[in-house]
């Protein structure tokens, strides 16, 4: 009696989790959909070449002119920037957290550093913007303090979090065992955090990076806010830069329904989408990798 | 059915202005320039106090958007702070609506340095070379030897759209320029940089800035109203034929100088000459 009454709230329940699993695929199906169909009209404007390779962005000029080139070396730059701090920051506060901190510390330190993730990005940007952008202007004679390297710094602010708790994560899933084994034969603490431990979480390691870059690629205010909004080619860590989502974010609410602006805005998102699937599809790849080396 | 709906909204409102009796809950949805939204939203609040039988339906998505919505039949009433263009005009046609405009205020674009910038004075031609990119050195316009950090406002917001039109005269704006968001951001961008020129709209000007004299003229409520400021324009709304009705009332009040205009001066606009 109690059986079948059992199986039959085991399907129920396994069909209320395979609707809700479908459902944020189904999302983001129709949000891929509707991104492309708004997105490829703007190639019967400009060729593709004009439109990836071309330095002018004058979306509102007549005639218009749809160059992202600058826009795109704009996302690139500053990611960079933020992952040359956030990396290196994240990934040797998770290895002193995991290797050297008292267990005391690491119950306290890291819950701490995950609220920095819960800072609204607004926030940051205006941190940026008053605080930051004079403060550069007077330490490096910098032209102006809204630049690549200020959004560089306030990205990596808010990627550190993410890269530095799942490397943490990764790092504290190595088992005892190997650090043992590499402390019995003689090993210092040194040597086997980076010989054993680090590269046993390797994949772990890599997909916090890959995260912590495809957040830098997609934030937004705080770019909108701090990097200066100039579309050129920054030759200098202070030149102001123009990423793509500020370009959206600033553009978007005036651009006309359906025209021409409104399509490369929507092209420019697609690109955008691409890099961060580019990011995610990495990290799997890394993730995949090393799962089968440690087998 | 747009038809329908037209002649059902025009007989409402003609049965609003003939009955003495004020209806229920009367409805006007306005749109446009996140310029004027300020100047609507402050005479609204005091607009619907007063009229406790109309609400007001405001919101801001630039002046483009608020006159397709005017035409599309969208919204009562469109703000804009930019005339209306002859493809918009004709647009509104082909859906068998006539935009008529009204001024309401004036605002004037401030070119701003920062206050310990030395030089008092520009020439159009001179703002058009450094926005240009044609001069980037302050010496060269009277000032120190110092490079120019250009600040703009985004190509689609209507600010930039007027400083294009009143002093750009076809040129571009340099790509290096740094393009920001909102007046507040030119604000913060250009008091905190002594290199940085801007330009704002009258009413965000404050003490942490320096305002330049143009071709000789100070920027003033006076200059902005008399044209002979060289950077001023005229806020506008748009109405789908002459306001009447509801519409009417709001316009009327609007013009009020000490009402509607009143509220113009508080947020920082100059009222019309009245």
């Amino acid at each position: 009696m109690t059986v079948p009454s059992h199986a039959r709230k085991e399907t129920l329940i396994r069909r209320i989790l395979a609707g809700a699993a479908g459902c944020s695929l189904l999302f983001l199906g129709l949000i891929m959909v509707f991104l492309f169909m708004e997105g490829l009209p703007v190639f019967s404007i400009v060729t593709a070449k004009d439109f990836f390779l071309g330095f002018a962005w004058y979306p509102t000029s007549d005639p218009p002119e749809f160059g992202i080139f600058p826009l795109i070396v704009g996302s690139v730059a500053v990611t960079a920037v933020s992952s040359a701090i956030a990396i290196p920051l994240g990934v040797m506060t998770a290895a002193w957290l995991t290797e050297i901190a008292p267990k005391t510390v690491r119950r306290i330190v890291k819950p701490v550093i995950e609220l920095l993730a819960a800072l609204p990005s607004v926030v940051v940007g205006f941190f940026g913007m008053v605080i930051m952008a004079p403060a550069l202007q007077d330490w490096f004679y910098a032209d102006t303090g809204l630049n690549l390297f200020n959004a560089g710094l306030m990205l990596a602010f808010m990627s550190v979090p993410t890269i530095c708790s799942i490397a943490e994560d990764a790092l504290h899933a190595v088992p005892v065992s190997l650090r043992e084994a590499s402390l019995a034969l003689g090993a210092t603490r040194w040597e086997t955090t980076i010989r054993v431990v680090v590269p046993a979480a390797f994949s772990g390691i890599g997909t916090a990076c890959m995260l912590g870059m495809s957040r830098s690629i997609g934030e937004t205010m705080v770019v909108l806010m701090v990097a200066g909004g100039a579309g050129i080619i920054p030759y200098s860590l202070f030149d102001p830069v123009r990423p793509m989502p500020a370009a959206i974010a600033a553009e978007m609410a005036e651009a006309s329904f359906r025209g021409e602006h409104y399509h490369a805005l929507f092209a420019i998102g697609m690109v955008l989408f691409l890099f961060t699937l580019a990011f995610n599809i990495i990290a799997r790849q890394i993730a995949e990798k090393n799962r089968q080396a440690l087998d | 059915m747009k038809r329908i709906t037209m002649a059902l909204s025009l007989f409402l409102v003609g049965m609003f202005a003939a009955s003495p009796v004020p209806a229920a809950q009367q409805e006007l949805i306005i749109n446009g320039s996140t310029t004027v939204l300020p100047v609507m939203q402050k005479a609204g609040e005091a607009f619907m106090a007063a009229n406790p039988g109309i609400s007001l339906a405001i919101s801001g998505g630039g002046s483009g958007n608020g006159i397709k919505a005017l035409n599309e039949g969208l919204c009562d009433i469109a703000m804009s702070s930019r005339d209306i263009k002859n493809t918009e005009v004709e647009q509104g046609k082909a859906k068998g609506v006539t935009p008529v405009r009204t001024a309401i205020a004036v605002d004037a674009l401030v070119p701003v340095t920062h206050t310990q910038n030395p030089v008092k004075e520009l020439s159009t031609a001179q703002l058009r070379d450094i926005y240009a990119g044609k001069i980037t050195n302050w010496k060269d316009v009277g000032g120190k030897d110092s490079s120019i950090v250009v600040v703009s406002r985004d190509t689609s917001s209507g600010t930039y759209e007027t400083w294009m039109e009143m002093i750009m005269k076809g040129e571009k704006v340099a790509p290096s320029a740094l393009l920001q968001a909102s007046n507040g951001a030119v604000v913060q961008a250009v008091s905190k940089n002594e290199k940085a020129i801007g330009y704002i709209g009258f009413g965000y000007l404050n003490s942490s800035l320096k305002k330049q004299n143009v071709n000789g003229v100070e920027a003033t409520p006076a200059t902005a109203l008399s044209k002979k400021w060289p950077i001023a324009r005229e806020l506008y709304i748009f109405t789908n034929g002459q306001p009447a009705g509801v519409s009417k009332k709001l316009v009327d009040f609007l013009l009020d100088p000490g009402k509607g205009q009143k509220a113009v001066s508080e947020v920082g606009f100059i009222p019309l000459q009245k």
